[in-house]
């Protein structure tokens, strides 16, 4: 997949919780397109309308706020594996979803998967894994942080058991400690490039050295914890420095994340490529999308605003 | 033709027979009355069949729009948009339908959302759809906020002058050409006059540009204050502005704007003779 000028891809990242200093940024940077997938927003969810709406706002509000900076934005549908323990809730989330999953730009059930490995949890990442399957669309699966290993190898079984194809299935947040078993198993591989709880990108650079770049995705998750909307180009910037040749990186940081997720149907390389940029540096263009001008500069040295 | 069949004969031509028939059959399980979950799936899954190729009809097709629904204008609309509109136009119209459209829109992605506000223009039972259309006005998504204001005859045959004034001045924030609102001169009205010039006044004082559009709305209705201003964008405006402030003192029926327009007696000419409209307003920028 040619690649010049420069795109990238973050298949990961919560820009809810995001300012458009971060959008701005990215858009300079290079990412053309953004994965957002339904996770938990930092406060337990009480009541079903709040799931509604957090999925009505990926797949609506915040599509448009991508757009104003030239960022195409793609989203999953699911019930996250900290919130399924609510189980009355949960259970009402689970006829929630096929409303959403079958929405424009939808590109898979996610992320979904592990976090203190409870009944509960597995109860509705089976349920829906099932979804997935009728519905024909990709999995993201988010790893647990504690019991990793054990949680990561569980993750695949149960996919296995149902039926899925490791081909369609990302593993989300690997380490060096679960890359290889992920790899040999044939699921995508996904790398969270998240300062400091889970890669930093100089890690990554060894795991593109020692794997190369078949089925491995590197992603920054970035949320409303500490992290960076900048991973993705960080890290690609850093592995052609540290001389990791730039079909790897453009794979890892772009073409892998088309490859995965563009099995959903949903997730073209055309619909950015083709995608009107807004001129950014205009002030006034009968067309103030940008309300009063353009994204806020971060830039300190220009004074006028 | 009722525009339901109408919709359905432009998608014909452009969508595969295979897409058709599964319109068609959608259409007739909606008309009979289907589970909440059939019109939401339907409704998303319309995309699927439809494509978002532009419907790019004929002038005849559009003569046809007008005939089936008074102000209906489908100049810019869409396969994608043709189709949902397809299934909506399928319920029955009443409140029970368009509660349930309420409900879709709650949970529409942006192209669902554009789409159930294109279609008010169409739909039956318009009251059902004022909560809807007046949600639209406040969204800040540029495309839905256009679909109700943009060649959309809704907002004039429906809205209270609360909602009106709050749509006509929006499009100043956010762009959009206040040329494309239907029905706007029938609708102009003195707060709204007062309400634009206020704003002129605002954006004179912070040194931010607007659309000269503006002086339409303010022009018909025009006091002493906007008499005056209108005198100093003729006199002092860019060519431009010298256009609007020249139409709009056209409009006023008062003899001081008169006075002030034939100071620039080509300008009034032009204005009298309809050589310069505010569709042409643009024409040379
Ligand atoms: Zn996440």
């Amino acid at each position: 997949m040619a690649n010049n000028p420069k795109r990238y891809i973050d298949p990961h990242i919560h820009m809810v919780s995001r300012t458009t200093d971060d959008y701005t940024a990215m858009a300079a940077a290079g990412i053309v397109a953004v994965i957002e997938p339904a996770f938990w927003v930092g406060q337990p969810r009480t009541e079903l309308g709040t799931f509604k709406d957090y999925f009505s706002s990926i797949v609506g509000f915040e599509r448009f706020r991508a757009s104003q900076f030239g960022i195409k934005h793609y989203c999953t549908i699911g019930l996250n594996s900290k919130e399924a323990n609510n189980e009355a809730l949960a259970e009402e989330v689970m006829d929630l979803i096929p409303r959403f999953a079958g929405k424009e730009g939808v590109v898979a059930i996610g992320e979904i998967g592990f976090d203190e490995m409870t009944a509960a949890e597995e109860k509705y990442f089976r349920i829906q894994l099932d979804m997935a399957k009728e519905l024909d669309l990709p999995v993201m699966i988010h790893t647990p942080h504690r019991n990793k290993k054990v949680g990561t190898s569980r993750s695949m079984d149960i996919c296995i058991e149902h039926g899925l194809s490791p081909a369609r299935v990302v593993i989300d947040h690997n380490n060096e400690e679960t890359a290889k078993e992920v790899l040999d198993r044939g699921f995508w591989t996904a790398f969270t490039i998240y300062p400091k709880t889970k890669m930093g990108n100089k890690r990554m650079v060894d795991i593109a050295r020692r794997y190369g770049s078949e089925r491995i995705i590197a992603d920054s998750s970035a949320d409303w914890g500490i992290s960076d909307a900048l991973a993705v180009p960080k890290t690609a910037n850093l592995m052609l420095e540290e001389g990791i040749p730039e079909a790897t990186v453009n794979a890892i940081c772009y073409g892998n994340a088309i490859l995965a997720y563009g099995q959903s149907g949903q997730f073209n390389e055309k619909d950015w490529l083709d995608m009107v940029r807004p001129d950014l540096t205009q002030e006034f263009a009968g067309n103030s999308l940008l309300r009063g001008g353009g994204p806020e500069n971060p830039d300190l040295s220009r004074l006028i605003v | 033709m009722t525009p339901q069949k109408l919709v359905l004969h432009w998608l014909k031509g452009r969508l595969s027979a295979a897409d058709l028939a599964w319109l068609e059959e959608k259409s007739t399980l909606l008309a009979t009355g289907a589970a909440d979950k059939d019109v939401y799936t339907a409704y998303s899954s319309a995309l699927r069949h439809s494509g978002k190729a532009p419907l790019e009809l004929a002038p005849a097709d559009l003569d046809s729009a007008q005939a089936a629904s008074p102000g209906w204008d489908p100049s810019d609309w869409t396969c994608e948009q043709a189709a949902r509109v397809a299934l909506l136009l399928a319920l029955p119209p009443g409140s029970k339908s368009s509660q349930l459209m309420d409900r879709v829109y709650q949970t529409a992605d942006v192209g669902e959302a554009v789409a159930l506000q294109k279609a008010i223009a169409v739909l039956g039972h318009p009251e059902g759809h004022m909560a809807r259309a007046r949600d639209g006005i406040r969204s800040n998504i540029q495309s839905v906020f256009e679909a109700v204001t943009v060649r959309n005859p809704y907002p004039a045959m429906h809205f209270d002058a609360l909602g009106w004034n709050q749509m006509v001045t929006k499009t100043f924030f956010v762009g959009v050409p206040l040329h494309l609102v239907v029905g706007l001169d029938r609708r102009v009205n003195p707060d709204l006059a007062r309400i634009l010039n206020d704003l002129a006044h605002e954006r004179w004082a912070a040194d931010r540009p607007f659309s000269p559009e503006l002086w339409r709305c303010v022009g018909p209705h025009a006091d002493a204050r906007a008499l005056e201003d209108l005198k100093k964008v003729l006199n002092t405006g860019t060519p431009l502005e010298q256009r609007a402030a020249a139409l709009a003192l056209h409009a006023s029926p008062r003899t001081e704007a008169a006075r002030i327009i034939y100071t620039h007696p080509e300008l009034a000419e032009a204005a009298q003779t309809g050589a310069l409209t505010w569709e042409r307003l643009y024409d040379g920028e």
